[in-house]
């Protein structure tokens, strides 16, 4: 007890004795304060445009006006008052914006500091109604649920396969991971970027990777090498954990304005994701799972897509988008390393087991095919 | 629409409304030739100012002040202006008037540094509506940062026969000038991120002051506006004058007027004028007045008129 004292009182003094005596003031060379704004979400509405947006400054931050399009305009802000390191406030403009133009905002602090907010395509942001909420399940369905349904429908098909089309399935399997796992961390490092500098965005996002990778791996192992079904299971909410973190982007980018949901955009991500279910398919495939696993691997795959759609289009800071791609990346690490250990075992030899023509062509198919794929929804 | 809130106008040491009207007539004396002699107190400090409701500006001022006290001569008078550097930076005033080289307000003619002393001589001259401001390296710095000022000099009736009424009229303390309303607008704006743009535009310094406060105008005494522009980083500033015409005398050089009957002038910076109009015929109310840049107006130049049958 003793001894564990010495240490915080060691620090206590410190403190007290930097706020005490101030000896940093040789520092201070007349600077102005550092400031930082982050705007984490934008809503239109009828009533005009709300911000919500978060300090980051080295003191607590002033919101002298506020600017829309190069005009001082009117404003509200809550709570009022000094906004806090790390603290958030809503901007309420009551300003009349114009449905698919651009705008901008401009936030002036008392320094003089001016902090941008870009809208380049502004729409009415959705709010919480029935319509909507059906209308992006149904979109959730069919870039999340439904392509993992159709990918699993080939497992009839590729239950006769022999030694080595197995090994190409599941190259394949490791291929397209290999592409979602790329996919995440880079879009999960974008995101971070424009987070608040104090959430340490890129930090968090490589943290969480690792993090999620190594619990999953324990949780995977705590009943020895996961093959069959539980593989199966463990690819699946990989793969569900992107599509939550792909959901709350696309939910977000959409409610923002900044994409167009065409058809070719809805079949480019259900072609996508057509992959994902016949990786999921590869390690049941000399199993005989009941048909309700089927059901429940769709859903635990495709569902979050749904779930990420709801939540990115209501509730949305990229922060949050970047934390769930994390920890998607770490969930698809944990499935490589199982599929390939997998594929390492079928051979019975490491130097071997991924340069066999089969295993081979399987990851380029793998890679390939998702590469291609990607290239129809990448606006 | 408009800044939000009010500026605290006794923590900034001036009031907008004051400023149209407060001028600086220095203190007069007699040469033994017989001429007078008014001299002028300026210094330069550094004085933070708040230019719109919450936004503070480290500005650099003549007096603590932007813009700069509105100095006020008589044609053919002989003006000594005692400078005095208490800035961090080396200042100067730099006249616009007639004047040797060596009282130019420039680099090696009167720039000085900061603790310096250094006085400005010369006549009043050409009657008008000039300005000064400082002339130091860079200029651009030194000129938004809120180192500038009207300068008037009015005509000496004796020297126009044939205008002197006019030049009575325009001539502070007569009884002819005592019949105007006259007001002093120095156009200016403000860098606040130093980005090159100007993020508040005004007259006399603080944003959106006469459009909350409009200035109260008797319906039937005419009006003379002194307009300065001094806005850096924009080439061209304007004002005009909403239901109504003026008659205006481009740097204010001649008794009669260089434009007739515009509701719309423009300027180029350092460019100034003298406006004249009236709202006789008018019925009461609040009429506008702006740069047509739609931009400066929303960014905080513009102001009313308050036209009133009586003063309350």
């Amino acid at each position: 007890m003793f001894w564990i004292a010495i240490p915080f009182a060691v620090l206590g003094l410190a403190i007290a004795w930097l706020i005490g005596t101030d000896p940093l003031s040789s520092f201070r060379n007349g600077a102005p304060p550092v400031e930082k704004l982050t705007f984490e979400r934008t809503i239109l509405g009828s009533d005009g445009v709300r911000l919500l947006v978060r300090a980051g400054g080295s003191q607590p931050m002033t919101i002298a006006q506020v600017q829309v399009d190069d005009a001082y305009w009117q404003f509200t802000q809550t709570p009022p008052g000094p906004i806090a390191r790390g603290a958030t406030a809503w901007v309420q403009l009551p300003f009349p914006w114009v449905v698919g133009e651009a705008h901008g905002v401009k936030i002036l602090t008392n320094t003089g500091a001016t902090f941008k907010r870009e809208i380049p395509v502004a729409v009415a942001t959705p709010t919480v109604d029935s319509m909507s909420f059906v209308s992006q399940a149904a979109l959730g369905v069919f870039v999340g649920i439904l392509p993992v349904a159709i990918g699993l429908m080939f497992y009839p098909v590729l239950r006769g396969v022999g030694r080595n089309g197995m090994d190409f399935l599941l190259a394949l399997t490791v291929g397209l991971l290999a592409f979602l796992v790329v996919d995440a961390v880079a879009e999960a490092l974008e995101l971070a970027g424009e987070a608040a500098a104090l959430f340490l965005g890129p930090v968090m996002v490589v943290l969480t990777t690792m993090g999620s990778f190594l619990l999953l791996m324990a949780v995977g192992r705590s009943r020895g090498t996961p093959t069959g079904l539980a593989l199966s299971t463990f690819i699946a909410l990989g793969i569900g954990l992107h599509n939550l973190g792909e959901g709350l982007a696309i939910g977000a980018s959409f409610a923002s304005g900044a994409a167009d949901l065409g058809i070719f955009l809805v079949l480019g991500f259900t072609l996508h994701n057509i992959t994902e279910g016949i990786g999921i398919a590869a390690p049941i495939l000399k199993v005989r799972p009941p048909l309700w696993t089927f059901a429940g691997l769709t859903l635990l795959a495709g569902g979050p897509a749904v779930a990420g759609l709801w939540i990115g289009s209501l509730a949305y800071a990229p922060q949050w988008s970047a934390l769930a791609l994390a920890v998607g990346a770490g969930a698809i690490l944990q499935v490589i390393v199982e599929v390939g250990s997998l594929l390492v075992r079928r051979s019975g030899e490491i130097q071997v087991s991924f340069l066999t023509p089969a295993a081979m062509t399987g990851l380029a198919a793998g890679v390939g095919l998702m590469y291609v794929t990607a290239m129809l929804v990448k606006i | 629409m408009t800044t939000v809130g009010e500026v605290d106008e006794a923590r900034n040491g001036f009031d907008p409304t004051k400023l149209l009207t407060d001028w600086d007539r220095g203190t007069v004396s007699q040469l033994p030739d017989g001429r007078t002699l008014r001299t002028f107190e300026i210094t330069a400090e550094d004085k933070e100012i708040e230019i719109a409701p919450g936004i503070m500006f480290l500005a650099w001022t003549y007096n603590g002040r932007v813009p700069g006290p509105s100095l006020r001569a008589t044609e053919g008078e002989r003006l000594r202006i005692v400078f005095r550097n208490y800035g961090s930076h080396p200042h100067s005033m730099h006249f616009h008037g007639i004047h040797a080289a060596r009282m130019d307000g420039v680099p090696g003619a009167g720039l000085i540094a900061p603790g310096e002393e250094f006085v400005y001589e010369f006549d009043a001259r050409p009657f008008g509506c000039h300005l000064y401001h400082c002339h130091a390296l860079p200029l651009k710095r030194h000129i938004h940062k809120g180192m500038y000022g009207a300068f008037v000099i009015d005509p000496d009736p004796t020297r126009h026969p044939g205008y002197e009424a006019v030049a009575r009229s325009r001539l502070l303390g007569t009884r002819e000038n005592a019949g105007w309303q006259e007001f002093v607008m120095v156009m200016n704006a403000f860098d606040t991120n130093f980005d090159g743009e100007n993020e508040v535009y005004a007259v006399n310094t603080v944003a959106h002051a006469y459009a909350k406060k409009p200035i109260k105008i008797l319906k039937d005494k005419p009006i003379r506006i002194y307009l300065v522009n001094m806005i850096e980083f924009d080439p061209i500033n304007s004002f005009h004058l909403h239901a109504n015409f003026f008659d205006y005398f481009n740097q204010g050089t001649t008794l009669t007027p260089t434009l007739k009957t515009v509701d719309l002038i423009t300027q180029c910076q350092a460019e100034r004028g003298i406006l004249e109009f009236h709202f006789k015929e008018h019925e009461p109310g609040l009429y506008m007045f702006h740069p047509h840049q739609s931009e400066f107006t929303e960014l905080g130049w513009v102001g009313m008129f308050d036209v009133v049958e009586a003063m309350s």
